[in-house]
Parts: C-alpha cells; sequence; structure tokens
C-alpha cells in the first residue's frame, strides 16, 4: 500500500509534503500519544492522530514515519505544513474519526505490525 | 585516530512548541556523516525523548553529542529539580508529567524507559535541587 492508496481509502486530503506520496507503507500506529508513538511505532509506518501540534510532525521526523494521518479533519496550521514540506512528510485529513480511520485501513490489509517487533 | 566530532546544543524550556530542533539537526547530521540508519533511528528517538524530558521537567539544559568511530555518546545535563525516585520513573506508564504536558501528546511514562530501550548504556546522576545528568551511548 502506498500513501496513495490511503488517500483514496480514507477520502483524505494532502495538504502538505506531496512529495512523499509514492512511498510505501507497511504498517500504522493510531494515537494521540507522542510518548507511545515514539516508544511503539515500526518502521515505514503511518500515523493516524487527532494531535495537531508541531510535536506530531517532530515525532514523525524522528521515527521515519511515512505519512500523517489527521483524523476527525483536524487541519495542521502553516508551522506545521512548512515543516512537512521540508522533509517531503505528506499530511493527510481525513474526515473519519480514529475508529473508522484505523478500521478502514485494517480491512484493507494494513496491521500495526507485530507486539514488541 | 579517526577524528571525533562534537556537536553542543542549548534546549530552552521557553517555546513547547521548538522541542526537537536539537534532535532534528543531530539526525541530520548523523545522515550526512553516513552513520548506519538504524544507529540514527536510536539516537533520534533517545535524543528527542530526552529534549523532552528536559523540557516538560528541568526548564531546558544543555546537550552534548560526541561522534567516535565506535560509538555516538549523548550526555544531557540539566539544572532541573532532580528525579525523587529513579526506580519508579524508569517504569513504563509513571509520570509525574502535568496534565498540560499530557494535552500536548507527552507524559506517557515511556521517556526514561524508551531511551534506555534505544541506547546500549544509560547512566543517570541526580540529585534533588541540583539537576539531572543523563549519558547514553549509541555503539556504532
Amino acid at each position: 500500500m502506498t500513501v496513495n492508496d490511503i488517500l483514496t481509502i480514507l477520502d483524505a486530503n494532502c495538504i502538505a509534503g506531496k512529495d512523499g506520496l509514492d512511498k510505501e507503507v507497511l504498517t500504522a500506529c493510531g494515537s494521540d500519544m507522542m510518548s507511545d508513538v515514539l516508544a511503539f511505532a515500526h518502521t515505514q509506518c503511518v500515523l493516524l492522530t487527532g494531535l495537531c501540534n508541531p510535536q506530531v510532525i517532530r515525532t514523525a521526523e524522528m521515527m521515519d514515519i511515512v505519512a500523517i494521518i489527521f483524523v476527525r479533519g483536524k487541519t495542521p496550521d502553516d508551522t506545521m505544513k512548512a515543516m512537512a514540506d521540508e522533509q517531503g512528510l505528506p499530511l493527510l485529513v481525513t474526515p473519519h474519526r480514529m475508529f473508522s480511520s484505523c478500521g478502514k485501513l485494517y480491512e484493507k490489509g494494513l496491521t500495526g505490525g507485530l507486539v514488541d517487533g | 585516530m579517526a577524528e571525533v566530532m562534537e556537536l553542543n546544543y542549548t534546549v530552552s524550556n521557553e517555546d513547547f512548541t521548538r522541542a526537537g530542533e536539537a534532535s532534528s539537526d543531530v539526525k541530520k547530521k548523523l545522515k550526512q556523516l553516513g552513520v548506519s540508519p538504524e544507529a540514527i533511528r536510536k539516537v533520534a528517538i533517545a535524543l528527542y525523548e530526552g529534549e523532552i524530558n528536559m523540557i516538560i521537567h528541568a526548564y531546558g539544559g544543555q546537550i552534548k553529542v560526541t561522534i567516535s568511530e565506535e560509538m555516538i555518546t549523548l550526555v544531557l545535563a540539566d539544572r532541573g529539580p532532580g528525579i525523587a525516585d529513579i526506580e519508579k520513573a524508569m517504569q513504563a506508564g509513571y509520570s509525574t508529567a502535568p496534565d498540560k504536558v499530557r494535552s500536548l501528546g507527552f507524559g506517557a511514562g515511556m521517556g526514561l524507559p524508551n531511551m534506555k530501550k534505544n541506547s546500549d548504556t544509560m547512566d543517570i546522576k541526580t540529585e534533588l535541587g541540583v539537576g539531572t545528568t543523563v549519558t547514553m551511548t549509541i555503539n556504532l
């Protein structure tokens, strides 16, 4: 699955970091707690979150996250968009809620990866 | 003997939105130096967690990164309140962070355990009312 596929599956818009849309996605992580993302996210993972502040972008940068999906229509500000553009990190905005967004991706074969993997 | 490189940063606690700038810079420099992606990931996570901790708990501090051929050493020194109970602080899920910090997505009690997990050695020197120095090494 690529970030482009996720755009379609989640009826999402890409509002920054369009350079990274062709990247391959292997796993997903859904959390509003960046502490947990830093402790549990796998490589080549997308992050689904309802948290909308610059630390979400920083966390993604540190974890080599492939794309960030903001659920419930949360929209990043210009500072966040500039940070994402610089890194080629796609920022997707979906109107769907967290549970539904995760479910839609899981249904298409994306998982959270192995526990302790 | 290969050249040893040293990077120094001052972390300010005045603006939480800037937290992670030091870690971001270190990550970029390690990439330029051709350090392996696995080592870079460990350094980035350990340092970012430490940087966030300094801002949440200790009004900022100093970061020193030393890169040699064998390892990367991260030293994070602050003049904060010190850690009252290191054993508890090392437990996953134990947190003393205020609600304001949680609303920003941090303070889940995973910081120190995650720093330990991503480093090959970790040493904490702390004194109440004086400050804390965390030293981590990541082998190359």
